[in-house]
C-alpha cells in the first residue's frame, strides 16, 4: 500500500481509527487490555510494593510464604517487591533508545529521501554497514570498551534501530517527494521547510508511526538481552532481565524468583508485539 | 454439444461483491464463432467481472449469484472445480490485461505452453509448442522457447499470452484490455493479430476495452456497459452510426478522433460508486433525457431494430450523434512567450538521452502539443520548462528572459507566470489538504495582490476559481480522497490558474481519466483558454486529444524532434515515416 | 528507463564477494575502534583501582598499547591474517588455544539447529502460506508472533523450569567436559537446541509464509488457475518457485538471528561455546579475545549472507539475467 493511500484510508481522529483497528480482533483486544494492566504495574508497582527493592528481608532463596508471596531471591530480597519495581528500567531504557533512534534515523531518512543522489547513497551505505553487524554482537562489542553501562545500553539499542528507521523514513519521504503536489510546490519555488511541514511530514507520519510498535518490542527485547548478559544495568538495581541472571543458580531451589520476572517480561514483549501487529497489519481484502 | 450453439452465451448474469451489492446485473451477451464482440465501458462498469464470469470465475470474494454462462452449449455455472478446470483454458480462455504480471516469472516461455497443453491432456512436445508460438508470429525456435518472460518486450509478452489462450483451440477467448499499456503501433499490430486469428480459426472473441475507437476497427458487434449492466448492443457499424442509448451517444461525442477533429462534449457528473448506485436507470443522474420513469425503475431490455438491444425508455428519442466542428481560432501571431533552444537532458551519466537539442517556440495565445510515445522525452522537456529538472544544456526563455534551471533560481514573477498541471490526478493534491486550501496556497506563495488581504482574501479567490473550474460547491471543503478523478483534475487546474499565469503546462492531464471525463476536462480547458487568453504547452501521447485542442504539434521520438507543424497538416499529411506510422496506428472511428 | 548493463554470472558473484570482503574489512575497523577508542583502557581494567601510574605505563608498554593506534590496528590485522588471534589478558593463553574447542562446540550447536530448523521452517511456511486463514495458519501465526516477541533467554529459562526443574527430564545446564564433542552428550544439547528452534522458527516461518502467500495471490497464479492447471501443479510450478527467494532469505535471516541467539543461549545454559566466551570476555574486558571472537562471528555471518545472496542469484531467473 502506498503512503498516501494508507493515510487517506484512515479517516477521522486517531483514537477512532485506533479503536476501529481492534474491532473484531479478540486477541488484539486481550493484548491491549493486558498491556495496559502491565503498564500500570510498571508505573505504579513500586508504590504498592510491600518491601523496598534493595531491602534484605529474609534468608536467600526461601520459597513463597505469607509474608513473601513470591519468596526471596539470591540475596534475600523480596521477589514480589523487586518484580514490581523491575519493569520501569525495561520500559524506560527501551523508550529512551527509541526516542534517540527516531531522532537520528528520522533526520537521516528525511535528508536522504529529499536530497537523493550522493547524499542519499552515502547515508544509506552507512546504514548498510551498521546492518552488517548482528545486533547482539554490535552491542557486545560496544560494551566491551567500557564493560557495560546504561549509557552504552541506550546508545547501542538506539544504534541498532537507526538503519531501519532511516530506511522507512527515507522510502516514505522519497515516495511523497515524487508526488505531484510536492513537485507543484517545488515548481512554485516553495521553501524546504514549508514543504516539509505541509506536504511531507503529515503524509509520512502514518507510515513512520506504523512500525514504531514493532521497534519498541525489538528495543525491549534487545535491552533486556543486554541486561541479562550483564553488560547493561549494574546488578543490585531491580530489573526483570537482571533478576533472571542473578537468580539463575536458584533454578531448582526457588523457581519463583525466575518465573515471575520471566512471565512478566514475556507478557510485556508479546502484548506489545500483538498490538503492534494489529496496528500495522494490512486490511485483508 | 449442439453444432449451432453460440461460442459463448451469457444470460441473466448477476455477480455480487462480498457486501451483497451487485457488481453486474442481468447481463445478456452472446459471442458466436468467428465473431469479435467488444465489451466497452468506462472504469467501474463491471466489464472485467463479466469477462471473468465467462470462465465461471469471480475475483476477491465476489460470487456469481445467478444467470447462466454457456460455452459451446455447455453450462458452466454449477460445475465443480474439477469440471471447471477442464473447461478453463480448453474451451474458454482468458487473455489478461497486464501480461507482464500474468506470466510466471520463474517459468520459461516454452514451459508455459507445455504446462497448459499437458494440463488438458494434449501432447506438449517441441513441435506443438513451436507451432503455437509461430501462430501468433512469435519466433518458435529453441532459443526463444527457453527465454524467461522478463526477457520479452511488452508486445511479445502479450502475443505469448494470446498464444496460451489459443493453444488448446477454445471456442471463445476473453481478452481483457489486451493492448492497454502498449504503445499505439504495437497496439495496432496486436489488433491485426486478433482479427486474423478470428478469420483463420473461427475463434469467438469477447474483447473487453475502455476504448471505443480501438475496438471500432475490429469488432463485429459492440456491447456497451454502464454501472454493471449492458445498456446497449448491436452490430458495430450500426451501433456507432445510430446509438440508441444516451450513454452510447455521450461516449461517441466524448471520443477524440484525429481523423475527424471535432468539438468534444463530455458527459457531466461521474459514475456512482458500487454501493451508491441509484434505483432505476443507473445513468439517469447524468442523462439529458432522464424522466421520472427512468428514476423509478430500471428500463427493461428492448429491441428497437433487428439484432439490436437497448435498456432505455427513451431509445426512440435519442438523437443521432451530431458532431460539431472545432471552434475556429485566429492564428496566434504574437511574440514568442516561451522559447526553448538546443535543450539537452540525459540520465544515468549520459546512457539515456531524454532530450537531444530540442528547440521550439510558443507564441502568446497558442496551444502547442508535444506528442510522443513513452520514452520520447516529452515529460522530461515539460519538467525542464517547469524548473523541476535542470537541463544539461540549452536555454529556456519566458517572454525573452532566460529562466534558471531550477524553479528556486527563478524570480517570483517568473514562477507565477508559468504553472503546471500534472498527469496523475490521484497524486496531484496533498491528501491532507482540502480542495480550497490547495487552491489558496499558491496565492499566498505567489499571488500578486492577495498577500495583502491575508487568508480570508485568498480563500475567497480560491472559491471563485473553484467555481470557474465547475467544481460542485459542496466539494470545496473536501479532501482529495472524497473526489473523483475528474474533480481532482479540476482542482489541480484551479490551483494552477489561481495565480493568473500566462503559460500553462499540461502533462498528460487526461491520460488517467475515462473518456467522458476527459472530454469534459478538455472542454473546460478550452473555455478557460479563450476566456483568460492562456498559452498552453500540452503534453500527450494521444493524437485524438491533440487534434481536439492544439494549434501546432511537435512530434518527438527518443528525445529528438521528428516533425513539427500545424495540427491539421501533421495529422492529415505527415511528412516523416515515424509520424506516418503513428497516425496510421492511432485508433479512430473513421477507418 | 535507465539502461542496466548486462552482467555475467561470474561478474555478479565476483561483485558480491568483493562487497563481502570490503564489509569484513569495515567490520574489523569497527571492532578495533569500539574496543580501543572508547574510554576504559585495557591496562586499567587489568590492574583495577590499585593501579599506580608507573605500573600502568609498564603494562601498557608490555601489551603494546603505547604504540600509535594505526600501528596497533595494522599489527593486529596482520596477525589475524597470519592466523595469530592474539593473547588473552585474563588467561594468558593464545586466543586460538582458548577458543579452539569452543568453536567446534558452537558450530555443532549451530549445525544441529539449522538442520532441524530450515526444513521445518519451509514446511510450516508453505503449509500456512498455501492455506491462508485456515485453522493451522491462525494457530501458527499467533505462536510465531509470540516466538518472535519473547527474548531467547526468557524462552530458555521457561523451558529449563519446565523440562529440568519440574519434569526433571533434562539437565538444566550443559556442562560438557572440556575436550569432548557435544554430540557425545546429546542430553546437554536438547535444551539449547529447543530454545533456538522455538525462537528461530517463529521469524523464519513468518517470512516463508509471506513469500508463499504473495506468490499464491499473484496475477500469474490466478492466470494459471484460469487456464485450468490442476491445483497441485499450480502450487508446484507457479507458487513454490516464486516463493524460492523467500526461502533463500530465510537462510540469511536465520544466520543473522542465530549469531545473536547462540550467544544468549550459550550463556543461559552455560554451554561451552564461543558465545559464552565472548560474553565473559566482554564482562572482564579481555579485549584481544573480544576482538578475535567478534571478528570470527562477523566473518561467519558475512559469509552466510554471501552464500544466501549467491544462491538467490542462481535460483531466481530475473536476477540471473537482468535486462
Amino acid at each position: 500500500m502506498s503512503v498516501t493511500e494508507a493515510t487517506a484510508a484512515r479517516p477521522g481522529r486517531p483514537l477512532t481509527a485506533f479503536r476501529r483497528r481492534f474491532e473484531g480482533r479478540r486477541a488484539g483486544q486481550v493484548a491491549c487490555l493486558l498491556l495496559a494492566l502491565l503498564l500500570l504495574v510498571v508505573v505504579f508497582g513500586p508504590l504498592v510494593a510491600p518491601y523496598g527493592a534493595s531491602e534484605i528481608v529474609g534468608i536467600p532463596y526461601s520459597g513463597p510464604s505469607g509474608s513473601h508471596w513470591l519468596g526471596t531471591d539470591y540475596l534475600g530480597h523480596d521477589v514480589l517487591s523487586r518484580v514490581l519495581d523491575g519493569g520501569r528500567s525495561v520500559v524506560a531504557y527501551a523508550l529512551l533508545a527509541m526516542a534517540t533512534a527516531y531522532g537520528v534515523g528520522g533526520v537521516a531518512g528525511l535528508v536522504a529521501g529529499l536530497r537523493g543522489g550522493l547524499v542519499d547513497a552515502t547515508l544509506m551505505r552507512l546504514m548498510d554497514v551498521i546492518l552488517a553487524f548482528p545486533p547482539i554482537l554490535l552491542l557486545l562489542v560496544l560494551a566491551s570498551g567500557v564493560g557495560g553501562s546504561t549509557a552504552i545500553l541506550v546508545a547501542g539499542v538506539a544504534l541498532v534501530n537507526v538503519p531501519g528507521i532511516a530506511r522507512v523514513v527515507r522510502a516514505a519521504t522519497a515516495e511523497v517527494a515524487t508526488r505531484s503536489y510536492v513537485e507543484a510546490a517545488v515548481a512554485r519555488g516553495a521553501g524546504t521547510v514549508p514543504i516539509l511541514r505541509h506536504d511531507v511530514l503529515p503524509n509520512i507520519a502514518a507510515t513512520v508511526a506504523a512500525d514504531a510498535g514493532t521497534r519498541f518490542a525489538i528495543s525491549i527485547l534487545l535491552a533486556a538481552s543486554m541486561n541479562f548478559l550483564g553488560v547493561g544495568i549494574e546488578p543490585p538495581s531491580p530489573d526483570w532481565a537482571v533478576m533472571m541472571t542473578e537468580n539463575r543458580s536458584g533454578l531448582t531451589l526457588q523457581p519463583w524468583a525466575l518465573l515471575a520476572p520471566a512471565l512478566l517480561l514475556a507478557t510485556l514483549t508479546v502484548t506489545v508485539s500483538v498490538v503492534a501487529d494489529v496496528l500495522t497489519r494490512e486490511e485483508e481484502r | 454439444m449442439s453444432a449451432d450453439a453460440a461460442a459463448l452465451e451469457i444470460a441473466g448474469l448477476v455477480v455480487r461483491a462480498p457486501g451483497g451489492a451487485a457488481i453486474v446485473e442481468q447481463v445478456e451477451l452472446t459471442v458466436r464463432g468467428a465473431e469479435i464482440v467488444a465489451l466497452v465501458g468506462e472504469s467501474g462498469s463491471g466489464k472485467t467481472t463479466c469477462g471473468l464470469a465467462a470462465l465461471g470465475f469471480a475475483r476477491d470474494g465476489a460470487r456469481i449469484d445467478g444467470g447462466s454462462v454457456r460455452v459451446a452449449g455447455r453450462e458452466l455455472l454449477g460445475l465443480g472445480e474439477r469440471e471447471l478446470r477442464g473447461v478453463r483454458g480448453r474451451h474458454v480462455s482468458y487473455v489478461p490485461q497486464n501480461p507482464g504480471s500474468a506470466l510466471n516469472p520463474a517459468m520459461r516461455v516454452g514451459d508455459h505452453l507445455r504446462e497448459l497443453l499437458r494440463a488438458h491432456g494434449r501432447a506438449g512436445d517441441d513441435a506443438v509448442v513451436q507451432a503455437a508460438l509461430e501462430r501468433v508470429h512469435l519466433p518458435g525456435e529453441r532459443a526463444f522457447r527457453r527465454r524467461w518472460p522478463h526477457q520479452l518486450s511488452g508486445g511479445q509478452q502479450q502475443r505469448l499470452a494470446i498464444a496460451l489462450a489459443l493453444a488448446c483451440e477454445p471456442a471463445v477467448a476473453v481478452m481483457d484490455e489486451p493492448t492497454t499499456g502498449l504503445d499505439v503501433v504495437t497496439q495496432a499490430r496486436i489488433l491485426d493479430e486478433v482479427r486474423r486469428l478470428r478469420d483463420a480459426s473461427g475463434l469467438g472473441v469477447l474483447y473487453i476495452s475502455h476504448d471505443l475507437a480501438a475496438v471500432a476497427s475490429i469488432a463485429d458487434r459492440i456491447a456497451v456497459m454502464y454501472a454493471g449492466r449492458v445498456v446497449e448492443q448491436g452490430p458495430a457499424a450500426e451501433l456507432l452510426a445510430r446509438p440508441c442509448h444516451p450513454y452510447t451517444r455521450g461516449l461517441l461525442a466524448s471520443l477524440p478522433d484525429h481523423r475527424e477533429p471535432r468539438r468534444l462534449r463530455g458527459i457531466g457528473g461521474a459514475v456512482a460508486a458500487l454501493d451508491a448506485r441509484p434505483a432505476g436507470c443507473a445513468f439517469a443522474p447524468r442523462c439529458p433525457l432522464a424522466s421520472d420513469a427512468c428514476r423509478a425503475q430500471a428500463p427493461p431490455l428492448t429491441s428497437p431494430a433487428a439484432d439490436r438491444a437497448v435498456r432505455c425508455f427513451h431509445a426512440a428519442q435519442t438523437p443521432p450523434p451530431a458532431f460539431e466542428p472545432l471552434p475556429q481560432r485566429a492564428a496566434a501571431d504574437g511574440a514568442a512567450l516561451l522559447a526553448v533552444r538546443d535543450l539537452r537532458v540525459s540520465f544515468g551519466g549520459g546512457d539515456v538521452v531524454a532530450a537531444d537539442d530540442v528547440g521550439f517556440a510558443l507564441a502568446r495565445g497558442e496551444c502547442l502539443a508535444l506528442v510522443g510515445e513513452s520514452g520520447s522525452g516529452k515529460t522530461t522537456i515539460a519538467r525542464c520548462v517547469a524548473g523541476l529538472q535542470r537541463p544539461d544544456g540549452g536555454e529556456i526563455a519566458l517572454a525573452g528572459e532566460p529562466l534558471a534551471g531550477f524553479a528556486r533560481g527563478r524570480t517570483r514573477e517568473q514562477r507565477r507566470r508559468l504553472q503546471i498541471v500534472f498527469q496523475n490526478p490521484y497524486q496531484s493534491l496533498n491528501p491532507r489538504e482540502t480542495a480550497i486550501e490547495a487552491v489558496a496556497r499558491p496565492l499566498r506563495e505567489l499571488g500578486r495582490d492577495h498577500a495583502a488581504g491575508g487568508r480570508a482574501a485568498s480563500l475567497r479567490a480560491a472559491e471563485q476559481m473553484l467555481e470557474r473550474v465547475q467544481l460542485p460547491r459542496r466539494l470545496a471543503h473536501s479532501r482529495p480522497a472524497a473526489l473523483s478523478g475528474g474533480e481532482l483534475q479540476r482542482v489541480a487546474i484551479a490551483r494552477a490558474l489561481v495565480v493568473e499565469p500566462e503559460l500553462l503546462l499540461c502533462d498528460e492531464i487526461t491520460s488517467a481519466l475515462d473518456v467522458s471525463v476527459q472530454a469534459a476536462v478538455l472542454e473546460l480547458l478550452g473555455g478557460l483558454r479563450d476566456e483568460l487568453g492562456l498559452t498552453l504547452l500540452f503534453i500527450t501521447h494521444d493524437l485524438g486529444v491533440v487534434a481536439a485542442i492544439a494549434d501546432r504539434v511537435l512530434v518527438l521520438q527518443r528525445g529528438s524532434v521528428v516533425e513539427t507543424g500545424p495540427v491539421g497538416q501533421v495529422v492529415r499529411a505527415p511528412a516523416q515515416p515515424y509520424t506516418q506510422e503513428l497516425v496510421a496506428a492511432a485508433p479512430s472511428l473513421s477507418r | 528507463m535507465a539502461g542496466v548493463k548486462r552482467q555475467s554470472l561470474g561478474g555478479l558473484v565476483a561483485r558480491r564477494v568483493g562487497i563481502a570482503v570490503v564489509l569484513l574489512w569495515i567490520v574489523s575497523l569497527l571492532v578495533f575502534a569500539a574496543t580501543q577508542v572508547l574510554p576504559g583502557d585495557t591496562a586499567s581494567a587489568i590492574l583495577g583501582k590499585t593501579a599506580t601510574p608507573d605500573s600502568l605505563a609498564q603494562l601498557r608498554a608490555q601489551l603494546g598499547l603505547d604504540r600509535p593506534l594505526l600501528q596497533q590496528y595494522t599489527d593486529w590485522l596482520g596477525g589475524l591474517l597470519h592466523g595469530d588471534l592474539g593473547r588473552s589478558l585474563a588467561a594468558g593463553l593464545p586466543v586460538g588455544d582458548l577458543i579452539g574447542d569452543r568453536v567446534g562446540a558452537t558450530l555443532t550447536l549451530a549445525a544441529v539447529t539449522l538442520v532441524l530448523l530450515v526444513p521445518l521452517a519451509l514446511l510450516l511456511g508453505v503449509l500456512t502460506g498455501t492455506r491462508r486463514d485456515g485453522k493451522l495458519d491462525q494457530v501458527v501465526s499467533w505462536i510465531t508472533l509470540a516466538g518472535v516477541a519473547v527474548p531467547e533467554f526468557v524462552t530458555g529459562t521457561l523451558l529449563a523450569l519446565l523440562l529440568a526443574t519440574w519434569l526433571g527430564w533434562l539437565p538444566a545446564v550443559s556442562l560438557i567436559p572440556p575436550g569432548e564433542s557435544p554430540l557425545a552428550h546429546p542430553q546437554y544439547m536438547v535444551l539449547p537446541v529447543l530454545t533456538l528452534l522455538v525462537a528461530g522458527l517463529a521469524s523464519t516461518v513468518r517470512l516463508v509464509r509471506v513469500g508463499v502467500a504473495q506468490a499464491a495471490a499473484a496475477d500469474y497464479t490466478e492466470m494459471a488457475r484460469l487456464s485450468g492447471i490442476p491445483e497441485r501443479r499450480v502450487v508446484r510450478r507457479w507458487v513454490l518457485p516464486n516463493a524460492l527467494a523467500a526461502g533463500v532469505q530465510v537462510i540469511a535471516l536465520t544466520a543473522q538471528w542465530l549469531v545473536g541467539g547462540i550467544v544468549i543461549v550459550e550463556t543461559v545454559f552455560q554451554y561451552p561455546g564461543i558465545g559464552q566466551t565472548l560474553v565473559q570476555s566482554v564482562q572482564s574486558q579481555d579485549i584481544p579475545v573480544v576482538q578475535a571472537v567478534a571478528l570470527l562471528i562477523a566473518a561467519i555471518y558475512v559469509l552466510l549472507n554471501l552464500l544466501a545472496d549467491i544462491a538467490l542469484v542462481l535460483l531466481v531467473p530475473r536476477l540471473r539475467s537482468a535486462r
